[in-house]
């Protein structure tokens, strides 16, 4: 059984980046800001890979939705070893942190499974950017496939796929047939640095564009976005001197 | 609002989250119903009968629910909906909710809202977005809201005197395309990390696993649950499911120790809405002293066993 993989792939706020919101509270200030693959999304990308090498896919196509400027995170994944990638394109204008919804994209990722022939899809948890934990487990649900998240360990073993989940306390394996869908956790692998030949190669493997708007979906956001605001800010309290004092004050407040 | 709530629990009792989420649904009114799915979970079933506001807990019990699988939940749970015609289906961040959720949201085609810090209409949800750095209030179109609550945001309800009645439900549910393999969880005799009144933390700075054993035992003299931060996770000082932050556990408790840790913004987003934050840390400029309540400079390799000894003798 080999195995076709595709591989979402997003770009996001680079997760070094120091998160402003907008004073006119509209959204997360992306102007000028670094952006890198959603470091869910690498770890997904780096066990696509590994599957490959290992010779037991054949092929391993990394999708991308979203802007002109999505070429640049597939170029990432092509670099690390993706064969292919097909680039959902949407207008320059829209934001995938908001304007773009796990439903919509779940949609547009069940149409290319089938354009692609996939019986794998590797996804990573979720985004660093709207934290929502869902595009896997919506495709899963459309697809009607089964479903492994917060994956830890991946074995495939002819038909069969067995994944260890991280759960609440602890782990917990399952296993299902194939085809399936896969979303990854931060302790599944170690993404490798792209290296120069690497990152050379990638740029003579191909980019397919596919206007969103010839898939007959609709991709309009069911969420609308009132607000986005700061957080509450904690205040910095005070530095005591010895341990004695810290439990004096915790026993005046009782906790201890 | 008609709201069902998916209950989480292992099969002999409720989770505390479920109290929490519970609060959610009542912070929506209407009526509410709790669906305990599972195998052999009568024990749960009657538990929930007592969550104030509860006007009826639907128990659904078959084998091929007993560890909850996404395929089998979120199918029981399209068959209540399409019976039932709730408004609003939510459950708690919890792993088995996280999976099964969306995945019913696709079968009613919904857009679920995740990790709802409060609930401001019967269509509108402030929710958590980049790692708690951006707060979103969003405004559902969707007939009906499928969510995930954040347990921490809201206060749990109590057990009432009266009792919901409790309804058994006919499952018919297909042959699962998930097969269960085994758990390996990790069983400790403390608190349990997402609801203990109190959490100590080692970070980096603990150099090693060995050395966590200092913080499980100020853990034993407070009462308290122990996390770490992602970084001592990553170096394999801790389990994962002692991860407290973004891609781990949020608490918040009433008391947060934290010990050699630095304050990333991961490990903030974890812990920041916690009522009182105690830093140990020999770095001054560590970020962690900038949420803190009480900071102490000090090396924790001697400050953690002065503070077990001052506990001792309180």
């Amino acid at each position: 059984m080999s195995l076709r993989v595709l591989v979402g792939v997003k770009r996001v706020m680079d997760a070094y980046v120091k998160v402003r919101v907008k004073p006119d509270k509209t959204g997360v200030d992306l102007q000028n800001v670094k952006m890198s693959m959603n470091p869910f999304c690498e770890i997904a990308v780096e066990e696509a890979v590994r599957l490959r090498e290992k010779k037991l896919a054949s092929e391993v196509v990394a999708l991308s939705i979203g802007p002109a400027k999505c070429q640049e995170t597939l170029r990432t994944a092509l670099a690390m070893g993706a064969d292919r990638a097909i680039h959902v394109t949407t207008d320059d204008a829209t934001r995938t942190d908001m304007d773009l919804q796990p439903l919509a994209v779940a949609k547009i990722m069940q149409q290319i499974a089938k354009q692609t022939d996939a019986n794998l899809i590797l996804l990573g948890k979720q985004s660093i950017d709207d934290d929502s934990n869902q595009t896997g487990q919506l495709l899963a649900g459309f697809l009607g496939w089964p479903q492994g998240n917060f994956a830890s360990k991946i074995i495939v073993d002819d038909k069969k796929l067995t994944v260890t989940q991280e759960v609440d306390s602890g782990l917990n394996t399952i296993s299902m047939s194939l085809p399936a869908v896969v979303t990854t956790d931060l302790r599944l692998n170690e993404p490798r640095y792209a290296n120069l030949p690497s990152i050379m190669k990638a740029r003579k493997k191909t980019i397919e564009a596919i206007d969103v708007n010839s898939l007959g979906i609709d991709i309009s956001p069911r969420l609308a976005y009132l607000s986005v605001e700061e957080p509450a800010h904690r205040t910095a309290g005070i530095k005591v001197e010895s341990v004695g004092e810290l439990v004096e004050k915790l026993k005046t407040r009782g906790l201890v | 609002a008609s709201t069902l709530v998916l209950a989480d629990h292992d099969n002999k009792k409720l989770t505390a989250s479920t109290y929490n989420t519970v609060s959610a649904a009542v912070a929506l009114g209407g009526d509410i119903a709790v669906l305990v799915a599972g195998s052999d979970c009568k024990g749960v079933a009657e538990q929930a009968s007592s969550l104030k506001g509860v006007a009826k807990v639907l128990h659904a019990d078959d084998a091929v629910l007993k560890h909850q699988l996404s395929d089998s939940l979120s199918l029981l749970l399209q068959e209540l909906q399409k019976k039932n015609k709730y408004s609003h289906i939510m459950g708690s961040t919890s792993a088995t909710a996280k999976m099964a959720l969306p995945r019913l949201a696709a079968l009613l085609d919904v857009q679920p809202i995740s990790d709802v810090l409060a609930v401001k209409s019967n269509d509108t949800f402030a929710r958590s977005t980049y790692a708690g750095n951006a707060i979103a209030t969003v405004k559902s179109s969707d007939a009906v809201k499928v969510a995930t609550i954040r347990p921490t945001a809201f206060a749990a309800v109590e057990d009432s005197e009266k009792k919901a009645l409790i309804e058994s439900v006919a499952c018919k549910l297909p042959t699962p395309i998930l097969t269960w393999v085994k758990d390996e969880l990790s069983k400790s005799d403390r608190p349990e990390l997402a609801s203990a009144e109190i959490v100590v933390s080692g970070g980096r700075g603990m150099k090693s696993g060995e050395n966590f054993q200092m913080l499980y035992d100020l853990a034993g003299k407070l009462h308290a649950a122990v996390g770490a931060s992602r970084a001592a996770v990553d170096a394999g000082m801790a389990p994962n499911d002692m991860q407290v932050g973004q891609t781990g556990k949020v608490v918040a408790p009433k008391l947060y120790i934290a010990v050699g840790i630095s304050g990333a913004i991961q490990h903030l987003a974890g812990m920041k809405d916690s009522k009182t934050i105690v830093a140990i840390n020999k770095d001054p400029d560590a970020p962690i002293f900038q949420v803190a309540d009480y900071g102490i400079v000090a090396d924790l390799f001697t400050a953690v066993p002065e503070l077990i000894k001052a506990l001792e003798k309180k």
